[in-house]
């Protein structure tokens, strides 16, 4: 069905037809519209989830892994303060290898206060465990949703999926949509290998573990992501047999016989591609790689693809604040290393606090690419 | 009335050869309540002294399904597995009627866990969540609490040439969770058994959110022997420093009135974290003033009971 959604609404929409077991969330800005239409389709009976309006972000990931160790198809919806106040949580849901699924409406962190979009909140909780997926459009957000479902119960790993708030949440686009049988027959039943309601099989969920066991767990764990990425590629590719359309963990535009690339996530990746077809019909040789999938990272394909350009401008809309840019330069930086030989890597970042990223700053980007070389380590895009 | 040869039948839920300490009241606490609650029971835990030493890996005392994700998250962890238990029984894939126990501290409870159980008494899930209070941070090597009572020495609250000890008074718990209209809330002991077991198959009857307050003492952080854990239980409850009492439906029950009420010192005395109030005149101030709160406290539970209690 063809239907007019802003981002947030076709993220509600698709957990409708997710249908999850259970679902306990807490609204924060820009994600609230999310948790705000499943709680109306819980309420019309347009869904069978069990919803739980729990009194935080911190309690609302708790629950999720209650519900999750109790085999239950579970999933929340957060953002930016409340993904911060979940950041113990989302270490424990992924040590214990819990296939929570959260869509994340992408925005910056306090302080100072700014509802906005960035990548600062998805992109600190980068070490806690959890799959990550950064969405171009309205569309991607829909898709990419219903194949986290299946992708983190594959991998037994919690997965995040990141819009960029505002820029997406709330801008309406034409989306296609599946139809529900479709999606229910598509992602079939969650059959945990065990769950915490089974007194006849009693199990302890979440023991302590000394310095005999600990790191045994974490090197497993390790290994569940070492895998993911496969998995991702395998229902990926499941995806477009069976709906006609799909997406890759690493998608070019126009990079055939480019020099110079432009490395990004989210959002921004629309307005590049506008900006590379300017430069080009300036005969210039730019293209674009838009990274779809954070974490796991994937840092031999990034390589193999990266490897034959003269210069990689790599764009982070966050900042580590460590005077040394953003984590997607510093890590693809790294992850280009072992190659014989080695694109220049250039670092921008933009876009904090929602800031207005224009087709002239794209451009501006995409013409220090093409000149390979920059007086400042790290370049900060339209701050005054 | 449970009969001591009936509990002996049940099977033992939670198993010997844990890590607990010599005479942890809170070991006891778990041990007498699986064995009063009607089963099967799946089981909660926060960080704390009880998950440490009922869980290390590749260790578990116990027999019962049992969730621990962390220190603040008792309440809303059991929130998760209610729902997944209510969505389950809706759909038909569960059949049997299960209950749902968590066991808390009190710095899991009072404190930084607070928040959690709030919202889970608010939205009416059904469990029973126990705190097995100690009056201290005991896990962490014996730490003050807002259970911890005015005049005790912990770590953070020590006896020092100026300060006494913690110059507060306990948070009274039991009113807070009065205030959320629990289906059943209690307070107890380990030392009076059979209280404490009718307690638990009330609370576990109950439909809704309900209370078990049960007091355990610590050797180690309270400092008296191993073998005194008992006695000490009974003291606090013959000094009316811990009343033994229940609420429901709006109602208060006194359930123990001792014979004589017995001054506060008998339950000071036999431990080290008040000795310092036995040293010198000081100390006989801060004695003096706990004694005064607790009758104010057990005047207060006795008006509170005749004023709510229907003829």
């Amino acid at each position: 069905m063809i239907l007019a959604k802003t981002g947030n609404e076709a993220l509600a929409y698709a957990m409708k037809q997710i249908n999850p077991d259970v679902v306990a969330a807490y609204p924060i800005t820009p994600s609230t519209e999310i948790v705000q239409i499943f709680a109306s389709y819980v309420s019309d009976g347009k869904v069978d989830s069990e919803f739980v309006a729990v009194e935080s972000e911190h309690s609302a990931m708790a629950a999720c892994i209650g519900s999750a160790a109790s085999g239950c198809r579970t999933m929340t919806a957060t953002a930016s303060q409340g993904l911060m106040l979940m950041h113990e949580m989302l270490f424990i849901a992924g040590g214990l290898r819990l296939p929570i699924v959260m869509p994340i409406a992408s925005r910056s962190i306090s302080s100072p206060l700014n509802i906005h979009g960035d990548h600062s909140d998805s992109l600190a909780s980068r070490d806690s465990g959890w799959l990550q997926f950064f969405c171009e459009t309205v569309q991607e957000g829909y898709d990419t949703l219903i194949q986290a479902v299946k992708i983190a119960e594959r991998a037994s790993l919690p997965a995040i999926v990141a819009v960029d708030g505002f820029i997406l949440s709330h801008c309406m686009e034409r989306i296609e949509t599946f139809e529900d049988k479709k999606v229910k027959d598509w992602l079939g039943k969650w059959q945990p290998k065990w769950n915490v309601l089974d007194y006849k099989k009693p199990i302890l969920v979440g023991p302590a573990t000394m310095q005999d066991y600990y790191f045994e767990f974490k090197r497993s764990q390790i290994e569940g992501m070492n895998t993911a990425l496969s998995v991702i590629e395998d229902v990926q590719a499941d995806f477009k047999k069976s709906f006609g359309r799909g997406y890759d963990v690493v998608e070019e535009y126009r990079t055939e016989d480019a020099t110079a690339v432009v490395l990004l996530m989210g959002s921004a990746c629309g307005t590049m591609r506008e900006a590379v077809d300017v430069m080009r019909a300036k005969g210039s040789k730019v293209g674009m790689v838009k990274l779809r999938v954070y974490r796991p990272w994937p840092h031999a394909l990034l390589a193999a693809r990266l490897g034959r350009f003269q210069t990689v401008a790599v764009m982070d809309r966050a900042d580590t604040v460590s005077s040394y840019g953003g984590v997607l330069y510093t890590e693809s930086k790294a992850a280009l290393y072992e190659l014989d030989k080695r694109p220049a890597m250039l670092a921008y970042v933009y876009g904090l606090g929602g800031k207005e990223f224009s087709l002239a700053d794209a451009t501006a980007v995409l013409e220090g690419a093409v000149a390979g070389k920059k007086d400042e380590l790290v370049t900060y895009v339209g701050v005054r | 009335m449970a009969r001591l040869k009936e509990l002996c039948n049940n099977p033992e839920l939670f198993s010997s050869g844990h890590r607990a300490c010599a005479g942890c009241g809170e070991a006891l606490a778990v041990r007498q309540i699986l064995l009063a609650a009607p089963q099967p029971v799946i089981g909660i835990m926060p960080t704390g002294c009880t998950e440490i030493f009922s869980s290390i890996y590749p260790h578990s005392a116990w027999q019962i399904p049992m969730i621990h994700t962390a220190f603040e998250t008792a309440a809303s962890t059991a929130s998760g597995v209610i729902a997944a238990y209510d969505f389950k029984k809706k759909q038909g894939l569960i059949k049997d009627d299960l209950r749902f126990v968590a066991f808390g501290g009190d710095g899991a409870t009072y404190d930084i866990g607070f928040q959690a159980i709030s919202g889970a008494f608010e939205r009416r899930h059904r469990f029973l969540y126990v705190c097995t209070d100690n009056e201290g941070y005991m896990n962490t090597g014996i730490q003050r609490s807002s259970a911890t009572p005015y005049g005790a020495h912990t770590t953070t609250s020590p006896a020092g040439e100026v300060i006494p000890g913690k110059q507060m008074h306990r948070k009274d718990i039991m009113e807070i969770i009065i205030a959320h209209n629990p289906a059943y809330a209690a307070q107890a002991t380990v030392a009076n058994w059979n209280d404490l077991v009718e307690k638990v198959k009330k609370a576990v009857a109950a439909d809704g959110p309900s209370f078990i307050n049960v007091l355990v003492p610590c050797p180690l952080g309270w400092g008296h022997p191993g073998d005194m854990t008992i006695e000490v239980s009974r003291l606090a409850a013959e000094t009316c420093f811990w009343p033994l009492y229940e609420w429901q439906d709006g109602k208060y029950k006194v359930n123990y009135e001792p014979k004589e009420k017995r001054p506060v010192e008998e339950f000071m005395k036999p431990q080290g974290r008040f000795a310092h109030l036995f040293r010198g005149d000081a100390g006989k101030a801060i004695i003096a003033e706990s004694q005064r709160y607790i009758d104010a406290q057990w005047a207060l539970l006795h008006k509170k009971q005749e004023a709510l209690c229907t003829p």
